[in-house]
C-alpha cells in the first residue's frame, strides 16, 4: 500500500479522527460568507455538533449554492495562502470555482498517489496522462498524484491520436489516465496504422471522467490487453482521487480520512442504510481553503456494506449507477444511458460509438438509439442486418421495457468523442 | 468463382456517391449495380473488374463491405432462357438468396448472376446440367 497505517486504520480510530478533522471544517467554514450565512439561517450551532451522525443536522451544499458564491464566497483563508484554483464551467450560468492551498495541494497529490497504487500503477510505470489540462482537475489531479508516486509522466493531454500513439511507443508507456469513450476511439485510429493496440504494452489504464459499463471496461481490457480500473472524483471535491478501486476490484475505497460519504434518498434527501442506492452526498473534512459540507453529487450509487479483501478499512462505493440528472423519464420509465450502454457494448456486430435521442410525437415519448455497424462483423446479408436490428431492439427492451427504435448508421458516422461523449440528445420540450 | 462486392450504406442522399467515388478513383470498372433497401438502410452490391482491390479500397475508407461469392450463368437471351435455370435450381432445393440479370452487347448474350448459400454445390449441379458458367476473369472483363 503507498500508506498502510492510514489505507488500514481501525474504524474506531477513522472515525475519530473524522470528528475531530469535521469539527474544524466546521470551525473555519464560519470564516467563508456562504456558511456564516447558511449556518445562522438554519439555526446551526457548530459548537453542539459532537458527533458524527450530527452531521446530519446541516443543510445540504449544492451546485448552485456553488454558483451563487462565485468567485470566492466559499474561500475560508486568506488570498495570499492559495496557490492554485480550478473551476469547472457550467453549462448554464456560472462556473463553480474551487481553491487549494499548497496544504491542500499536496494532501490531494497524496491521495491520488495512495489511489493510484491500489489500481496497480508504480513508480516504475510511464504514465500517459490523455486527459484535459487546465482548469479542469482531471488532467492535473491526477498528473501531480502520479508524479507522488514517482511515475514518469508523459503530459499528452487530450486529442492528437497519432502523436499519442507515437508517445506510447517512443516513451514505451505502460499506464494510461484516459476517458473510456477516447480509448476505444483510440483504438480504432491504432487498428487503423495497422498495429494491434494489444501490442503496444500498456499494462494498466485508469479511466474516469465520464460514466461507462462493466462491458465497456471489458472491452477496453480485451482490446489492450490491459487491466482498467475505475475512479470517481469530482470537483468539487478536489477533482479525481476521492475514491478508487482497488485491485480486488469490488468497488472504490472512498479515501475516509478525507471525505465522509453519506447516501440519500435523492427526493426526499432522508438518509438511506448502507447497501441501498441513492445519491451520494460528501462532506470534504480535509481541505483548508475551502471546506464543503454534505455536497449533493447528483450521482447514484450505493455504500458496500462489506469489508474489503484487500484489508483497507476505509468503505467502497459501488460503480455510479447513473446523475440523478442523466436519468430519462420515457413513457414514464427510469431508464439510465449506463443500461443501454451496457446491452450495446455487448453485442459484438456494434461499434464503440451509439447516440440516444429521445423526441416527443403526439405526446408521446419515442426513443431512437443511433448505433454503428462494426465493418468487421458485416457479411453482406440484408437479412443478417434486419435479424440484428430486431436483436438490438429486442435485448433493449428487456432492460429498460420500452421499445426502442434502432438505426443502424455506417461505421464513423457518429460524431467519435474525445472527451466527455454526447450520448444523449433530448428534443422534448416539457 | 467470381466475387461481387457487398457494401452497407444509409439510405441517405450522397451515399452511393460517395462508394462510386471511391470505385472510380481505383480505376476500376463498374460492371453492374444492384441495391436492395430496407428502409433506413440498404445493401448496395457491385458487380467490378477487380473485386479484390475495391474490397481492400473501401475497407481503408472504414466503410462496411464484404466480398461474396457468386454464381455467374451464361443464358440465351430467348423467351424461357431464364426458366430453365430457375426449374434447374427449384429441383435441386438452392435458395437464391439475391440476384439480377444483364445483357451483353453486342453478342445479346444474357448473364443471370445470382448468390446461394453453398455456391460450389450449385455450379456442379449447374455445371452437371450443362449450364455456361463464368469463370471470374471472363465475368469481370465482360
Ligand atoms: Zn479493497
Amino acid at each position: 500500500m503507498f500508506n498502510s497505517s492510514i489505507e488500514q486504520i481501525p474504524r474506531q480510530e477513522l472515525e475519530a479522527l473524522q470528528l475531530d478533522r469535521l469539527k474544524k471544517a466546521l470551525e473555519a467554514a464560519q470564516r467563508t460568507p456562504f456558511y456564516k450565512k447558511q449556518f445562522s439561517d438554519n439555526n446551526i450551532d457548530v459548537s453542539k455538533i459532537n458527533s458524527l451522525s450530527d452531521l446530519k443536522k446541516l443543510p445540504f451544499t449544492t451546485k448552485s449554492d456553488l454558483r451563487v458564491s462565485y468567485p470566492d464566497g466559499m474561500c475560508a483563508v486568506d488570498r495570499n495562502v492559495i496557490v492554485r484554483m480550478h473551476a469547472s464551467s457550467g453549462t448554464t450560468g456560472k462556473s463553480t470555482v474551487i481553491f487549494y492551498t499548497r496544504k491542500d495541494i499536496e494532501e490531494w497529490s497524496s491521495l491520488v498517489a495512495r489511489g493510484l497504487y491500489s489500481s496497480g500503477i508504480r513508480s516504475e510505470d510511464v504514465f500517459q496522462n490523455m486527459m484535459g489540462y487546465g482548469l479542469f482537475t482531471g488532467g492535473l489531479g491526477l498528473h501531480y498524484g502520479a508524479e507522488k508516486l514517482g511515475c514518469m509522466i508523459i503530459p499528452s493531454a487530450t486529442g492528437n491520436s497519432l502523436k499519442q500513439i507515437q508517445l506510447i511507443q517512443d516513451f514505451k508507456t505502460t499506464a494510461v489516465h484516459i476517458t473510456p469513450s477516447y480509448a476505444l476511439h483510440l483504438a480504432d485510429v491504432i487498428n487503423g496504422e495497422g498495429i494491434n493496440p494489444a501490442d503496444l504494452g500498456i499494462r494498466r489504464a485508469v479511466l474516469g471522467a465520464e460514466p461507462y459499463s462493466e462491458a465497456t471496461r471489458d472491452k477496453i481490457q480485451d482490446i489492450y490487453g490491459l487491466k482498467a480500473y475505475n475512479n470517481y472524483g469530482l470537483s468539487e471535491m478536489n477533482g479525481p482521487g476521492v475514491a478508487f478501486e482497488c485491485e480486488e476490484l469490488g468497488g472504490m475505497h472512498i479515501w475516509e480520512d478525507f471525505y465522509i460519504p453519506e447516501i440519500i434518498n435523492p427526493e426526499t434527501g432522508e438518509n438511506l442504510p448502507d447497501g441501498e442506492t441513492g445519491e451520494l452526498v460528501i462532506t470534504h473534512i480535509n481541505r483548508e481553503a475551502m471546506p464543503i459540507f454534505r455536497y449533493r453529487t447528483r450521482d447514484l450509487t450505493r455504500i458496500i456494506p462489506e469489508p474489503c479483501r484487500c484489508g483497507r478499512t476505509h468503505k467502497r462505493i459501488d460503480r455510479m449507477k447513473g446523475r440523478t440528472d442523466d436519468m430519462l423519464i420515457i413513457s414514464g420509465v427510469n431508464i439510465f444511458p449506463s443500461q443501454i450502454e451496457s446491452v450495446l457494448m455487448n453485442i459484438p456486430e456494434v461499434g464503440n460509438n451509439y447516440q440516444i435521442v429521445v423526441d416527443r410525437e403526439n405526446n408521446l415519448d419515442k426513443i431512437h438509439i443511433k448505433v454503428e455497424l462494426y465493418s468487421k462483423m458485416f457479411h453482406g446479408d440484408i437479412k443478417e442486418l434486419d435479424s440484428l436490428r430486431k436483436n438490438i431492439t429486442d435485448l433493449l427492451k428487456s432492460t429498460i421495457i420500452v421499445t426502442p427504435k434502432i438505426e443502424l448508421l455506417e461505421p464513423g458516422s457518429l460524431p467519435p468523442s474525445t472527451g466527455k461523449a454526447v450520448r444523449v440528445i433530448d428534443n422534448r420540450k416539457i | 468463382m467470381p466475387h461481387q462486392l457487398s457494401i452497407f450504406a444509409e439510405n441517405k442522399p450522397g451515399k452511393i456517391e460517395k462508394i462510386t467515388g471511391i470505385i472510380a478513383e481505383g480505376q476500376i470498372n463498374i460492371r453492374a449495380v444492384t441495391i436492395s433497401d430496407a428502409g433506413d438502410y440498404g445493401i448496395i452490391k457491385l458487380l467490378v473488374d477487380n473485386p479484390e482491390r475495391g474490397f481492400e479500397l473501401l475497407k481503408s475508407e472504414n466503410i462496411a463491405v464484404n466480398l461474396k461469392e457468386i454464381i455467374a450463368v451464361k443464358i440465351e437471351d430467348k423467351i424461357g432462357g431464364l426458366h430453365e435455370i430457375s426449374k434447374v435450381l427449384r429441383e435441386n432445393n438452392i435458395n437464391v438468396n439475391d440476384s439480377y440479370g444483364f445483357i451483353t452487347e453486342p453478342k445479346k448474350e444474357a448473364v443471370f448472376i445470382f448468390q446461394v448459400a453453398d455456391p460450389i454445390h450449385a455450379e456442379n449441379i449447374l455445371k452437371k446440367e450443362g449450364f455456361s458458367l463464368l469463370s471470374d476473369r471472363e465475368l469481370y472483363l465482360i
